[in-house]
């Protein structure tokens, strides 16, 4: 579905990340771990299509097209969602008429016809309550004042709602509570199928106990130094990067 | 990648809808301005001799003012002796007397303009009074308020069919000394609108003023006057357009209210005169002057303004509130986008004792654009608890506009309550970002952004121009993020 091949991207003049690999076929769900600033958002958001991420060398495929001749809109419309690590708030838009727009304008790209409001709001009721999203947030302005736990909900919410090909959680289990994380989980899990593929940023293996990936990616420094499956982010959590990095120089 | 979400300060290449002429004989006064157009306008329109005077004194006082150089706009001088006074579209008699005598190319300008005039197609619930240039060509709905006692009719024809009351009202509120601007209306003053609710009568439909700038040269000089008897109540806007031109054009109007006791006025405003071209060359100097007096207790006067056109703006509407207990309220967006100057506010001026005053600005620059809010909030000795809350929230788009906020407070007696909130926020890339990866357009994302940042204010709109009103900041700002 996704094919990453010796990927660099710089902002501001300093290279962030320098020669990434990565495949993930569909079905796949791969957790991407590494030390703070090591390049993982700033992957995440290359995907996405951020654009002041300058991709100096390197390709993506997606769904067999060039990744790069794609807008940010255009990407979403074929399926691809990130969730946010900062969601950002937009002051006096509400989180239902926001989602809703986006939703209608994927449909439309893809030539499906829009749902009305009425219908909107059955399956908004639908997900919210899935996800443990308190109803009053629906009719609120996008992420406006929304606790962090709120933030990261409301993303996952969105995602159930977009049903995307390819999702993109970035650091989506930071701030949960126990059961908020499992609710997430569960949301994540729902969405596995076998046309569908999941990349997990990710600092802590607790949220791994609940989604098993087929693969772990260690990111340091711009690369990814390390593959393995999931018992790699348990030893990475008894031993810390410092090991994977002596590991990697030893080598 | 196809779009540059980050460039914020990309091409702007918005279309202006309403760009249009209208090819239609005139019959326009030479430029110039003296004592002999003054008559000459006062001679077309037929007019008591009292009005003719009150003109002439204006006339004569504002030959002694200053044009006024205090606001925040910038523009070549004017030269008041190369502008023509009067136009009006020439008809086959001196006031069409129905529908079927109006000029078919006049019924068409308003068509395209998305105000049908004709009986079958008027728009249902809002009376409308369309102006061409200096003059009224109709007035729909007129007969079936004339039966609940309300008047709405051109000015001019008020002055002929209701003199006592226009003498009564006419610069009680708005003062032909007041302004440079002001002044310079009251001895030419053209056409306008002209609205009377009798006691105790809820105005069952919108009234609505259209008023359209069609002739080159030509300034534009109507004067509104609104008066809401004792327990009244109307809710009245005013939407304006023009041909686009490379030359500057003078708008420079002025509206009186009037509410008594328990009376209220809505007054709302989507003004989209011709801003200009993305060089900023054209467009309307709206240099007008909008007051409301609330004279009765527990009256009542709101102003809404959506300002989206013009090359400068120059516009504070205000309310006097003399009556104990009455209310005014100020909701403003101003945008100001390519080299667009806003220089607008409020003045609330609390006499009585708890009257109560609110106001919402939202300025939104882009391109080039400069936005003033500058707001005036005067709490006199007598006004025993009174109470104002102002809110003044900045948008920019790109790094090459600015916002301004001159608030001015002026407290003399110390039970009053007054508090003032101000911010200034960026569309930021990471909000567009966000909206574009959830799969919205850049051009959804902008004015989905803006629409929620103006929120506060398009609620006091009536519903339909709500939407109009979402509809036309799109696309001023379509194509303002590249
Ligand atoms: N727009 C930018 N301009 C300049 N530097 C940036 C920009 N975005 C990211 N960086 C830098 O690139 C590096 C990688 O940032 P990134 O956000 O990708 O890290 P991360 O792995 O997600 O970290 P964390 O675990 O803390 O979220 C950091 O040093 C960061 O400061
Ligand atoms: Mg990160």
């Amino acid at each position: 579905m996704l094919e990453i091949k010796n990927l660099h991207a710089r902002a501001d003049n300093k290279d962030i990340l320098r020669g990434i690999d990565l495949k993930v076929n569909a079905g796949e769900v791969h957790a991407i771990m590494g030390p703070n600033g090591s390049g993982k958002s700033t992957l995440a958001q290359v995907l996405a299509g951020r654009d002041v991420y300058k991709v100096t060398a390197g390709e993506i495929t997606y769904q067999g097209r060039n990744l790069f001749e794609l807008s940010p809109e255009e990407r979403a419309h074929q399926g691809i969602f990130m969730a946010f690590q900062y969601p950002v708030e937009i002051p006096g838009v509400s989180n239902v008429y926001f989602l809703r727009a986006a939703l209608n304008s994927i449909r439309r790209a893809r030539g499906l016809a829009e749902l009305d409001a009425m219908d909107f709001m059955a399956v908004a009721r639908e997900k919210a309550k899935a996800f443990g999203l308190d109803e009053s947030l629906l009719t609120r302005s996008v992420n406006q004042g929304f606790s962090g736990g709120e933030k990261k909900r409301n993303e996952v919410f969105q995602m159930a709602v977009l049903e995307p090909t390819l999702a993109i959680l970035d650091e989506t289990d930071s701030g949960l509570d126990i059961d908020a994380l499992k609710i997430v989980a569960d949301g994540v899990n729902a969405l596995r199928s076998p046309d569908r593929a999941i990349i997990l940023v990710t600092h802590y293996q607790r949220l791994l106990n609940y989604i098993i990936p087929d693969y772990v990616h260690i990111l340091i420094n711009g690369k990814i130094v390390k593959v393995g499956k999931k018992d790699l982010a348990l030893e990475l959590e008894q031993r810390g990067y410092a090991w994977v990095g002596e590991a990697v120089a030893s080598a | 990648m196809s779009t540059q979400t980050s460039n914020l300060e990309g091409l702007i290449n918005q279309e202006y809808k309403y760009g249009f002429v209208t090819d239609i004989e005139a019959d326009t006064v030479p430029p110039g301005l003296n004592e002999d157009v003054v008559r000459l306008i006062s001679a077309k329109k037929e007019e008591p001799a009292w009005l003719l005077e009150w003109r002439l004194k204006a006339l004569h006082y504002w030959q002694k003012m200053k044009e006024p150089t205090w606001a925040n706009v910038h523009y070549q001088k004017i030269d008041y002796q190369a502008i023509s006074y009067y136009s009006a579209p020439k008809q086959k008699k001196d006031g069409p007397k129905s529908l079927d005598e109006v000029e078919p190319e006049l019924l068409r300008t308003y068509e395209k303009l998305g105000i049908p005039l004709h009986e079958q197609e008027k728009l249902a619930g809002v009376a409308v009074d369309a102006i061409f240039d200096s003059v009224s060509v109709a007035t729909t709905f007129r007969k079936k308020l004339e039966e609940i006692g309300v008047i709405f009719c051109p000015f001019s024809e008020a002055v002929k069919e209701y003199p006592e009351l226009v003498r009564r009202w006419l610069g009680t509120v708005v003062p032909y000394t007041d302004n440079f601007f002001a002044t310079l209306n009251s001895a030419v003053f053209s056409d306008g609108s002209f609205c009377y609710i009798p006691k105790g009568v809820r105005c069952p439909m919108e009234l609505s003023t259209y008023f359209r700038i069609n002739a080159e040269n030509t300034g534009q000089f109507e004067r509104t006057l609104i008066i809401a008897e004792e327990g009244s109540y109307v809710s009245y806007l005013e939407g304006c357009t023009a041909p686009m031109r490379d030359t500057n054009q003078l708008h420079a109007a002025v509206v009186e209210l009037v509410t008594l006791d328990n009376a209220q006025i809505r007054y709302a405003t989507v003004q989209n005169w011709y801003p200009g071209d993305k060089e900023g060359k054209g467009g309307i100097y709206n240099f007008v002057t909008k007051r409301g007096k609330c004279l009765g207790k527990y009256s009542k006067i709101s102003w809404t303004q959506v300002e989206t056109g013009s090359a400068i703006t120059w516009k504070y509407p205000g309310c006097i509130l003399l009556g104990d207990n009455s209310i005014g309220e100020f909701y403003s967006v101003a945008l100001a986008n390519n080299y667009q100057q806003a220089d607008t506010g409020t003045k609330m001026i609390h006499i009585g004792k708890n009257t109560r005053s609110t106001i919402i600005s939202k300025g939104i620059s882009a391109g080039h654009g400069q936005n003033t809010y500058r707001g005036k909030v005067a709490i006199l000795k007598s006004a025993e608890g009174a109470r104002n809350f102002s809110q003044c929230d900045s948008l920019l788009i790109g790094d090459k506009c600015g916002a301004h906020t001159f608030p001015y407070l002026e407290v003399k007696n110390s039970t009053a309550q007054v508090e003032h909130e101000a911010s200034t926020s960026k569309i930021g890339e990471d909000q567009l970002f966000y909206c574009q990866q959830r799969g919205l357009s850049t051009d959804d994302a902008i004015s989905m952004i803006i629409n929620g940042f103006c929120k506060e204010v398009f609620r006091e709109l009536p519903m339909e121009f709500a939407v109009e009103a979402q509809k036309l900041l799109g696309v001023s700002l379509e194509g303002s993020v590249g």
